[in-house]
């Protein structure tokens, strides 16, 4: 539909400063519309037509000069800003988190705000029994009844926690559902079809921005096994879009600003695990579309100065940008390669189980009446994740603090459960080279619990991303293959420890050594389910080592990541924000699927042999009137013209958003130009004859370059064609006569039904 | 984009302002803990130093063990230098309740004032909606905008089309579940 909106558009942009503050832009005379794909070639002629302008004019004065330096200078100054404002946003986002989590438990004496770590930091006790006590901390149950233990303080204790679990995500799915729907779910499938030449007016807005942000700490700290990490990435995108409306080369240009928001995206992962240079591969491999190498350098840019910023806010107190940043150096052996593997088999196995499970549920929810109760089905999860999350301590603390605590190796120093191993009285080993010690009590018991919370959390999250709240799976993901892989640790541990002289033990394993490293098989774990699942390569393992601060375990790392993704290939070939783009049938030509069929372009064309045969304008025997009851009768993006309708020699290709408002503009401006003249396309048109009417000329809108193809190329090539230019649409000939069109909506709809998916749910024009 | 610049600078000039002028001293410290060792029980020091002299020797006092076991005792203590901004902490915390609650303000104000300032509107608007029938866009009838002067109307026609495209997003995401579902 062609919902034209320039003349108030035009009117209400030019009343003030306030107005821009209030409203989203207002699509302009030529700009995209709603839910339409960009044409690549078109924004890329575009920008070259202003840069040769502004250099051919730099060359005439002082003033010009020092502006095309700063037009040259203003994509630096985004990123800048676009990294600066990002990690103010992270930081927020992690103390704000951080200290309603804690929330649910109890509250600080010593100020309200802070967090159970942030208040025990204070705490003056010395002796070593009591170096885990905190007197500042109160939990509900010790502030309102005044009784610290017993079965009454316990039950207190666990209905006020579901009480505010479920207070936060009820107010945070009100704030989404009120003030900006689209800031639900991941944004991750959305912003690689927006990245890939989509358009989607207000996903990148304001109101999302600041919608998002809030309700992405209210979801986090209401216990939902959900992560931040690609909202964090939607955020930055929405500030990436936020700084392009400052310059109009960007704000102008839909080609240049997905190149900001490309780098834009690489600073969100940035701030989300502290990994820079993991953020850019990120950003080239799983985000964007098309990647220059001038992107690469700003994204780099935007992305070091995103964590630049979270740094100097400091919210974990100790200069570390994440909350599980370990820093051990110990080494592996070849002969754990095995566990390393199976791990890795693990993750593409729980890969696969999450994307169908997935899937499947939320396929019911778009399709049956469950998708019509959004808040009551965000209520419902939240309140059987906190009822069961609570009576189990590795379930009840939030996911971050637990991957922390699996990924750390256990030094004498160490109080948690997981850590209470029988230790040697008269040993006086420094702290980081404690020889493998046999498993006390407490591990056998964090075991057994490890493995419920691990059968939760595999079961929960499968129903908690995709609802109607920001939800990421980075966190969740990591948590459950680091659970795994910390039992395998221990386990392998514990086995090297009693039977050491076991022919696999004995070469490599000496007792009294320190041979098996649990937190390691953590790390590991966790990369082999995220990777199972998102299918990342390179950035998965950059991403991980930049976490660990260890280049040693890069071996590791790459077997488990490589490992899930062939066993998750084998059973599934699109990660989970794949699978989420053909859910929702967004019109994304994946670069990295492969077309391998041997139709040609003349299957696939418009018009089929039923159809009415193409709308096409004339080159100079339509009248205003005929073109302009085509354009009302059709509602096609664009038109071909050609010479006449008999030869079908083609022209050109005329689109309906130039045309209406040339048009419109000709008869309110030009006099003489009425219902029954006639519109050339041609530089010349022949004279007036006697009293006819003046001609209406539209050589000007009419793109004398339209790409075409010849009706036997075959579709692979056109699929390539499509994909590596970007183009929207095509048109096809025969010994150089007009025979059809081909869009980008047609191709990606006989990919479907190759694919045997279903035709008709690729949506949008 | 000056909403967010402007956010942005005023929170990095608050943090810059605050946390140069007043580093408490509880704010930064070397906190070494040794764990038994021999007849000795577990021990927390804790001492305002630099990061580099954030180790044992510097900061155990007084050496509970001879000179000779100094070393052995040393290397079972672990040393961590901690900084921290109690400051940045109490700032971030409450902008952000301010903001959850001012959002809150204006949720309760559209769900509840604002269909009853609607309705006593509503008696005037009939005769207008009368002769523009074919208008559902989300701009304001044409003959409307010669009275769109003050900064007040401006606000309400803006604050109209931010209203209906909220129903649009909230339809297509909510409703027809063509997005994000």
């Amino acid at each position: 539909s062609a919902g034209y909106d320039m003349a108030t558009g035009s009117e209400m942009n030019g009343s003030g400063n306030l107005m821009d503050f209030l409203e989203e832009s207002v699509p302009e005379v030529g700009m995209y519309e709603d839910f339409y794909t960009i044409d690549w070639l078109r924004e890329k002629s575009r920008d070259t037509d202003r840069h040769r302008k502004i250099t051919s004019r730099s060359k005439e004065s002082l003033w010009e000069r020092i502006k095309g330096l700063l037009d040259a200078w203003s994509g630096w100054v985004v990123m800048l800003l676009i990294g600066l404002l990002a990690g103010t946003l992270a930081g927020v986002i992690d103390l704000a988190v951080d200290w309603m989590t804690d929330l649910k438990e109890g509250v600080c004496l010593a100020g309200f705000w802070f967090s159970h770590e942030q208040c025990c930091w204070t705490s003056n006790e010395t002796t070593f029994e009591d170096r885990d006590k905190c007197p500042q901390w109160k939990t509900w149950s010790e502030l309102l009844v005044g009784q610290p233990e017993g079965a009454s303080a316990y039950i207190l204790n666990y209905l006020i926690y579901v009480l505010w679990a479920l207070t936060f995500s009820f107010l945070g799915v009100s704030l989404v559902k009120m003030f900006a729907p689209y800031a639900c779910g991941s944004g991750i499938p959305e912003i690689k079809t927006i990245l890939s030449g989509f358009i989607i007016r207000g996903y990148l807005g304001k109101w999302t921005l600041l919608i998002k942000t809030v309700t992405l700490v209210l979801a986090v700290s209401s216990g939902l096994s959900l992560g931040k990490e690609g909202p964090l990435v939607h955020v930055a995108c929405c500030c990436g879009n936020l700084f392009c409306c400052l310059f109009s080369k960007y704000s102008k240009n839909e080609g240049k600003r997905r190149e900001v928001l490309s780098a834009a995206a690489a600073a969100g992962v940035s701030v989300a695990f502290g990994a820079p240079i993991g953020g850019v591969l990120f950003s080239l491999e799983e985000v964007s579309y098309y990647f220059p190498l001038k992107t690469l350098w700003r994204s780099f840019f935007a992305a070091l100065v995103a964590a630049f910023t979270l740094r100097s806010i400091n919210p974990f107190g100790n200069s570390r940008l994440v909350l599980f940043y370990v820093e051990y150096h110990t080494p592996w052996y070849m002969a754990e390669l095995v566990p390393f593997i199976l791990l890795g088999v693990f993750g593409g196995l729980w890969g696969t189980l999450f994307i169908r499970g997935n899937i499947a549920w939320c396929r019911k929810r778009k399709n049956t009446k469950l998708g019509r109760y959004p808040v009551l089905e965000v209520i419902a999860v939240t309140a059987i994740t906190a009822i069961f999350a609570f009576p189990n301590q590795y379930t009840r603390q939030s996911t971050s603090e637990l991957i922390s605590e699996l990924f750390n190796d256990c030094g004498a120093l160490e109080s948690s459960q997981l850590c209470d191993y029988i230790n040697d009285p008269n040993m006086t080993r420094p702290v980081d080279d404690i020889p493998d010690r046999a498993a006390g009590p407490g591990v056998y018991a964090a075991i057994w619990q490890l493995a419920l919370a691990l059968i939760f959390k595999i079961v929960i999250t499968i129903f908690t991303f995709g609802m109607k709240m920001p939800s990421g799976l980075f966190i969740p993901s990591m948590a459950v293959g680091a659970i795994a892989g910390r039992m395998v640790g221990i386990g392998v541990e514990q086995m090297a420890y009693h039977h050491h002289d076991w022919f696999i033990f004995r070469s490599w394993c000496r007792p009294g050594a320190d041979c098996v490293t649990p937190g390691l098989y953590a790390m590991v774990g966790a990369a082999a389910c995220l990777g199972g699942v998102t299918r990342m390569t390179v950035s998965l393992v950059v991403i991980m080592f930049e976490l660990t601060g260890g280049l040693e375990y890069i071996v590791p790392l790459m077997a488990a990541a490589v490992t899930s993704k062939w066993v998750a290939d084998a059973f599934g070939k699109v990660g989970i924000y794949e699978a989420h783009i053909h859910l929702n049938g967004y019109p994304f030509l994946d670069s990295k699927d492969e077309f391998r069929h041997r139709t040609l372009a003349t299957d696939v064309m418009r018009p089929r042999r039923t159809e009415p045969p193409l709308s096409v304008l004339t080159q100079g025997s339509m009248t205003v009137e005929d073109v302009e009851a085509l354009i009302k009768d059709t509602d096609y993006n664009g038109f071909p013209v050609v010479v006449t309708k008999e030869s079908e020699r083609l022209i050109g290709f005329v689109q309906r958003r130039d045309l209406i408002p040339a048009i419109r503009n000709a008869r309110k401006v030009q006099d003489g130009v009425v219902s029954n003249s006639i519109v050339y396309f041609t530089e010349d048109p022949p004279p007036l004859l006697g009293n006819s009417p003046c001609p209406l000329k539209l050589w000007r809108i009419l793109n004398l370059s339209p790409f075409t193809v010849t009706d036997h190329t075959p579709m692979e090539t056109v699929v390539d064609i499509f994909r590596k230019l970007g183009l929207r649409q095509c048109l096809v000939t025969r010994s150089g006569r007009l025979l059809g069109i081909l869009t980008k909506k047609d191709v990606l709809r006989h990919m479907a039904q190759m694919a045997n998916q279903d035709p008709e749910s690729i949506m949008f024009n | 984009m000056a909403v967010g610049t402007v956010f942005m600078v005023l929170y990095l000039l608050v943090e810059l302002a605050v946390s140069d002028s007043s580093k408490s001293s509880e704010d930064v410290r070397c906190k070494c803990i040794c764990p038994p060792y021999r007849n000795l029980t577990g021990h927390i020091y804790n001492k305002n130093v630099s990061q580099k002299d954030c180790n044992c020797l510097h900061v155990v006092e007084p050496m509970p063990v001879p000179g000779r076991d100094v070393e052995a005792y040393c290397l079972l203590c672990e040393c961590k230098y901690e900084e921290r901004s109690t400051t940045t902490i109490k700032v971030t915390i409450i902008i952000y309740l301010t903001v959850v609650g001012a959002l809150l303000v204006y949720m309760a104000f559209l769900m509840i004032v604002d269909p009853l300032i609607r309705k006593q509107d509503s008696y005037i608007q009939p005769l207008h909606n009368e002769e523009d029938t074919e208008d559902t866009r989300p701009f304001a009838p044409s003959h409307a905008q010669a009275r769109a002067n003050t900064v007040l109307e401006r606000v309400e026609g803006a604050q109209q089309r931010w209203k209906r495209q909220v129903q649009e997003q909230r339809k297509t995401v909510f409703d027809r579940h063509k997005m994000l579902s």
